[in-house]
């Protein structure tokens, strides 16, 4: 039954997402040091207050809740994120973990989907076009510059186009999400600013992602040309572009399609470094920051959103995949 | 005698491979007239295969056609342009594939793997008429009308091969060739898609190439045979007079390891195996697994030529008279 398969996958979704979660409480308790006892230093060091530290910090940790056991923080914890409270961050008191989210995730989401959807789109055809027997010469050679890029670390990449396009020409603005000064809006001109800002990240992404993609491609349509069902298709007299997308390329569709939703998945996660390279506000930069602070709530945010967003892509994925390939069902046999 | 539909001069395959050039089929020349079924019985890499897949032109690389004709109805196949020979692909002569189990595209209903053949070659049709027509064409193959919207791993082995019987008869083609068709098939279920073969075949009125290894398949489905060895048509005939008194050792020996009701004993195989395409003995190319093999069997290859009214071999101890 359908309904069946559906409330299976749900049933998993719910087990992975608690457990990840928990575990994702747990971690950076184990790590060494306490996050109010260091941002208090660090504002002593920088000559702010002096006066009751201790006492200080003391009263902080009660605020946050540190001073009571793990466990109660465990239950009230999981009490605060049902209601979908994420908390103060600990080192940008008092703003809201939620906001530091749903201020940064539209920047990560927004520049990595795009990104991610144009290397695939571009990777796959022509991947495919390259597996054919008929690939044209010229797109031949370019294989090898886009398996160079490849094997360049994406971040690197990131550099040298900020170096040749920020730097040397000034093409492009050298990092940020926008310009500073101005104020986002609903306008054209803050449009093109913001897909200004997003096109060297977004270039890195897709030059690094192309060349792994095509070769993968090439080679599931390579395998897939060697199928019986190929040859009868040429023997029926079909033209060479119905083989070709009909018979190969949908038949590749569903490897791809998992490819896809793994890197979809990982998004949040991934962009990291290209963030930090862009000065990107997106969450990527968050979480860096975040981890540099110790600031517990806002990790633990962060890695919530990573958690459910991964987990329910791959949710629904599952729900596609007997759509794409009708031997997978719904139904268990 | 009917005419000729098909006629095949002097065919030459090649594969070149790494440990050297293949020669898969080596002047094969037959002819097939209209409505007749036609057998190619051998062993496995005889050439049998490639021999009707050159004649779709459906032979990839690294293997070619180097040389010979392919006349259907006097144009020869092998001249065509790549659009023409597109063209007449299943609209003059069809395939049933070797592999029905992988022959459907998995992802794509069977009513639009039935129905894109017909719109590859006359495209004008409506959508109503290529459905009646794909419903019409499962009826004949007696498969029922449901079938045109099941994907393919949902049907049986031999609702497959059904299904590419009438996806090859869909454009009624002069010649219907048949690699293997049922050997991926159990004996019952070969026996039931053979039956609708022939019936589809008799009201269509096509000619059917059957290339098989089955000499009981054969003699119970086609008109004539031809025997292949290494690559060469070592003997061909009308299947009854081959059965009877064959003229080639091979054929001879082929028909002997058939079991018999009347007949008691041990199975019998032929001693030997066929030999390497890269490395031919001199002379006849069964020479060494010919029981009646004389010297001039090593030095000279025989020449194929008709013995008797109709019945063509390749063997000198036919020329000389004993066999």
């Amino acid at each position: 039954m359908t309904v069946d398969y559906i409330v299976k996958r749900l049933g998993m979704l719910l087990v992975v997402i608690i457990s990840a979660i928990s575990i994702n409480f747990i971690i950076p308790r184990l790590m060494p040091g306490d996050p109010v006892q260091q941002k208090m230093d660090q504002m002593v060091a920088m000559g702010g207050t002096v006066g009751d530290v201790q006492g200080m910090v003391q009263e902080y940790r009660k605020k946050f809740g540190l001073d009571k056991p793990v466990w109660k923080q465990f239950i009230s914890y999981w009490g605060d994120l049902l209601r979908g409270d994420l908390g103060y961050s600990l080192n940008n008191y008092p703003q809201r973990v939620s906001s530091v989210i749903t201020g940064a995730l539209p920047w990560t989401a927004g520049l990595l989907i795009t990104a991610i959807l144009i290397t695939f789109v571009l990777g796959i055809l022509m991947g495919a076009v390259l597996g054919w027997p008929t690939a044209p010469r010229g797109l031949r050679g370019v294989v090898p510059v886009f398996l160079v890029l490849h094997a360049v670390p994406y971040f690197l990449l990131g550099i040298i186009l900020l170096f040749l396009f920020a730097v040397s020409v000034r093409v492009f603005p050298g990092g940020g999400g926008y310009s500073f000064g101005t104020a986002l809006q609903l306008s054209l001109g803050s449009i093109a600013d913001v897909l200004k800002h997003a096109a060297l990240p977004a270039l890195s992404i897709v030059l690094a992602g192309v060349g792994g993609w095509a070769l993968g491609m090439r080679g599931m349509m390579i395998s897939v040309l060697g199928e019986d069902y190929i040859n009868l298709a040429e023997a029926k007299g079909l033209k060479q572009r119905r083989i070709f997308l009909w018979y190969g390329v949908r038949n590749t569709m569903l490897p791809a399609t998992t490819s896809l939703a793994m890197s979809l998945g990982h998004v949040v996660t991934g962009a990291v470094l290209v963030e930090m390279i862009f000065a990107y506000p997106g969450i990527g930069h968050q979480l860096y920051r975040a981890i540099h602070a110790k600031d517990y709530t806002v990790i633990q945010g962060i890695i919530v959103v990573l958690v459910v967003w991964l987990a329910v892509t791959l949710f629904i994925m599952d729900l596609i995949y007997p759509l794409i390939d009708r031997r997978i069902t719904y139904r268990r046999r | 005698m009917s005419p000729d539909v098909l006629q095949v001069k002097e065919l030459r395959v090649r594969y070149d491979t790494y440990s050297g050039v293949v020669n898969a089929v080596e002047g094969v020349s037959f002819s097939v007239r209209a409505g007749e079924k036609l057998g190619l019985v051998g062993e496995s890499g005889c050439g049998k295969s490639s021999t009707v897949l050159a004649l779709l032109r459906m032979i990839k690389p690294p293997g070619r056609i180097v040389a010979g004709q392919v006349l259907l109805d006097g144009v020869d196949l092998l001249r065509l342009s790549d659009e023409e020979i597109r063209l007449a692909r299943f609209a003059a002569i069809s395939l049933i594939p070797q592999g029905a189990m992988n022959s459907l595209n998995p992802v794509m209903r069977i009513r639009e793997q039935i129905v894109d053949t017909m719109r590859a070659h006359n495209g004008g049709k409506s959508r109503a008429e290529l459905d009646s027509r794909v419903r019409e064409l499962l009826q004949w193959v007696g498969l029922s009308d449901w079938v045109a919207n099941m994907f393919p791993h949902e049907l049986s082995g031999g609702m497959k091969q059904r299904v590419c019987i009438a996806m090859a008869i869909s454009l009624k083609p002069k010649v219907v060739i048949a690699d293997e068709p049922t050997s991926a098939l159990d004996v019952v279920v070969q026996r039931r898609v053979m039956h609708t073969l022939e019936r589809v075949q008799q009201e269509l009125g096509a000619s059917v190439i059957l290339s098989g290894h089955d000499m009981g398949l054969m003699a119970q489905f086609v008109d004539r045979l031809g025997v292949m060895y290494a690559g060469r048509l070592v003997e061909m005939g009308p299947t009854e007079a081959i059965f009877e008194d064959p003229l080639h050792p091979y054929a001879r020996l082929l028909i002997d390891t058939l079991p018999s009701l009347d007949r008691k004993g041990d199975f019998k195989g032929i001693p030997g195996v066929a030999p390497s395409l890269l490395n031919l003995p001199a002379g006849c190319a069964f020479q060494p697994r010919c029981p009646h093999a004389v010297e001039r069997c090593s030095v000279d290859e025989p020449a194929w030529q008709e013995a008797r009214p109709g019945r063509w071999v390749a063997c000198h101890l036919w020329a000389e008279g004993r066999r």
